[in-house]
């Protein structure tokens, strides 16, 4: 009962206090800036409601987005990581790389992948992919690593190939790993897609935030920033059952 | 000398007439040679020169310090490390390949895979052969039932105690039907009470079940007590500082064994040994 009352009489008390300081005029007053520049979270809720139709529609842009980039980094990532667990020259040759590429400042390429891809779905599922694909690669790894030496021997002597090695100790070993790299993956996926948006805006929630932003529509972007919020917990939320639900022995 | 087992119990008497049943009948005889052995990692010499020999169905000891290579002694038998120098002869085989085909190995922890039910890990060896699942686990109850853990195949190993767990480890390397079973301290880490009744039940196994055995163990009482002979390892580099007999049967009741005066003085002796060897 705490895990789920405390944080919610947290977020009900901030709520409380952005609406007392808002609907006063406190903040735009303290900041000396237009009062419609700071919506109070009534005003950030009547909007959710009245662009109801709207924000669902971007949410499926986006949400699709982060779907389709978000499962094919696992994909490519897994099969990387498992390709660098059973080679020992693919991973002294490419585990620098993967790190590397987590270094990569998205927010500055993003227009450069544009410019490559072209407007539309292309340069999102790149910078999708490639935020997702080193938590997902180095977890799966480190999971696939992560097996007693001995568990491998004792294998070997009731003649497990290499392949069953893989398939009855280390994959499950790895499994909880995994989960963990696709549940940090999932969050910033979403942020990778209103990223992606925002360098070429057309549909989605990251282009709706742009344009609203452009035209002080600010408690609409409000309200398509809390929706982007939901979506990142409810696939978190996902992954984190499913983990559960999987992961039995844990 | 396999006449002179005692069998104290209906339970060791169920365990000796289960024996000849098929499951348990593919198991082929395997000698152990062991001649000039050396093993090095690098530049540590583990093991200097040993010589060693175990007859089919014979039960050897393996006592010694710590980190003596006792263990790494284990793995050349099992063919899981080659030799630096010498030759490792397992029924007829001294290539690794061949060694490990024969050679059944038990770690110290039980490493029951915790993803697997009791008897889905006692069915791994069948399973990696091409054993379907049904037909494995099928073969693995068999097993279960002779040695008392009807009702617990589908547990799952973290709700198993300490004991259980160990008996399942030791079936998943049975169920394997190798000549040779090599255990790496089975029993560490137990209590003394679970330990004793792990022995017994061990020696009653190995009864029903024979074997040619390598038990590592840093417990002089429990080689003295489950083996034919105790070789006694030196520090490393590991060379054997005795080699002594067992002085009571195998499978002969515990309590009786351990505290008769030949199993007193026997254990002294090797006591002596292990303390020479040591320094």
């Amino acid at each position: 009962m705490k895990r789920w009352i405390l944080p919610s009489l947290l977020l009900a008390a901030l709520i409380g206090a952005w609406q007392v300081a808002a609907s006063t005029g406190a903040i735009a007053n303290a900041l000396h800036i237009e009062g419609y520049l700071v919506p109070s979270p009534a005003e950030i809720a009547e909007s959710l409601w009245q662009s109801r139709s709207l924000l669902a529609e971007n949410a499926w842009v986006t949400l699709k987005e982060v779907l389709i980039g978000f499962g094919c980094a696992l994909v490519a990532g897994i099969g990387f990581a498992v390709a660098m667990h059973l080679s020992e020259t693919l991973r002294l040759t490419f585990h620098p790389l993967v790190v590397a590429s987590q270094t990569i400042p998205i927010v500055v390429i993003a227009p450069i992948l544009v410019v490559w891809f072209g407007f539309g779905i292309g340069p999102i599922l790149a910078i999708i992919g490639l935020i997702c694909f080193f938590p997902i690669t180095v977890n799966t790894l480190d999971g696939l690593r992560s097996v007693d030496p001995e568990a491998t021997k004792m294998m070997r002597t009731l003649d497990a190939s290499r392949g069953q090695i893989l398939r009855r100790v280390e994959a499950p070993s790895a499994l909880p790993y995994i989960f963990s790299g696709a549940k940090i993956s999932v969050a910033v996926a979403v942020i990778g897609a209103v990223l992606g948006e925002l360098a070429a805006p057309d549909s989605g929630l990251g282009a709706l935030i742009f344009r609203d932003m452009n035209q002080f529509e600010t408690a609409r972007a409000f309200a398509a920033v809390a929706v982007l919020s939901a979506m990142a917990i409810a696939l978190f939320a996902i992954l984190a059952l499913a983990e559960r639900r999987i992961v039995t022995w844990r | 000398m396999r006449q002179d087992i005692k069998m104290p119990t209906a339970e060791a008497r169920d365990f000796a007439a289960a024996a000849p049943s098929p499951a348990s009948a593919g198991a082929a005889c395997a000698s152990i040679a062991i001649r000039d052995l050396g093993h090095a990692y690098g530049e540590l010499q583990t093991i200097e020169r040993l010589d060693l020999a175990i007859p089919a169905h014979g039960v050897l000891g393996l006592v010694g310090p710590s980190g003596c290579g006792k263990s790494t002694l284990l793995e050349l038998i099992a063919g899981l490390q080659e030799p630096s120098r010498g030759e490792v002869e397992v029924g007829g085989a001294n290539d690794p390949a061949g060694r490990l085909r024969r050679c059944a190995f038990m770690p110290q922890r039980d490493l029951l895979l915790p993803w697997l039910s009791a008897i889905d890990n006692a069915a791994l060896a069948l399973r990696n052969r091409g054993v379907r699942r049904a037909q494995a686990r099928r073969e693995a109850g068999s097993y279960f039932e002779r040695f008392g853990l009807n009702g617990f195949e589908d547990v799952a190993p973290a709700e198993l105690s300490g004991g259980m767990r160990q008996r399942v480890a030791f079936l998943r390397t049975l169920v394997a039907d190798k000549p040779v079973l090599a255990l790496d301290e089975p029993f560490a880490s137990l209590d003394a009470i679970t330990r004793a009744e792990m022995q017994e039940w061990l020696a009653k196994a190995l009864a029903a079940h024979p074997r040619t055995v390598v038990l590592v163990t840093h417990d002089v009482e429990e080689a003295l007590y489950l083996c034919d002979r105790v070789a006694v390892l030196s520090a490393r580099p590991a060379r054997v500082v005795e080699e002594l007999a067992a002085p009571v049967p195998r499978a002969a009741d515990r309590d009786a064994a351990v505290t008769s005066p030949e199993f007193v003085v026997t254990r002294e002796r090797a006591m002596r040994a292990l303390r020479d060897g040591a320094r």
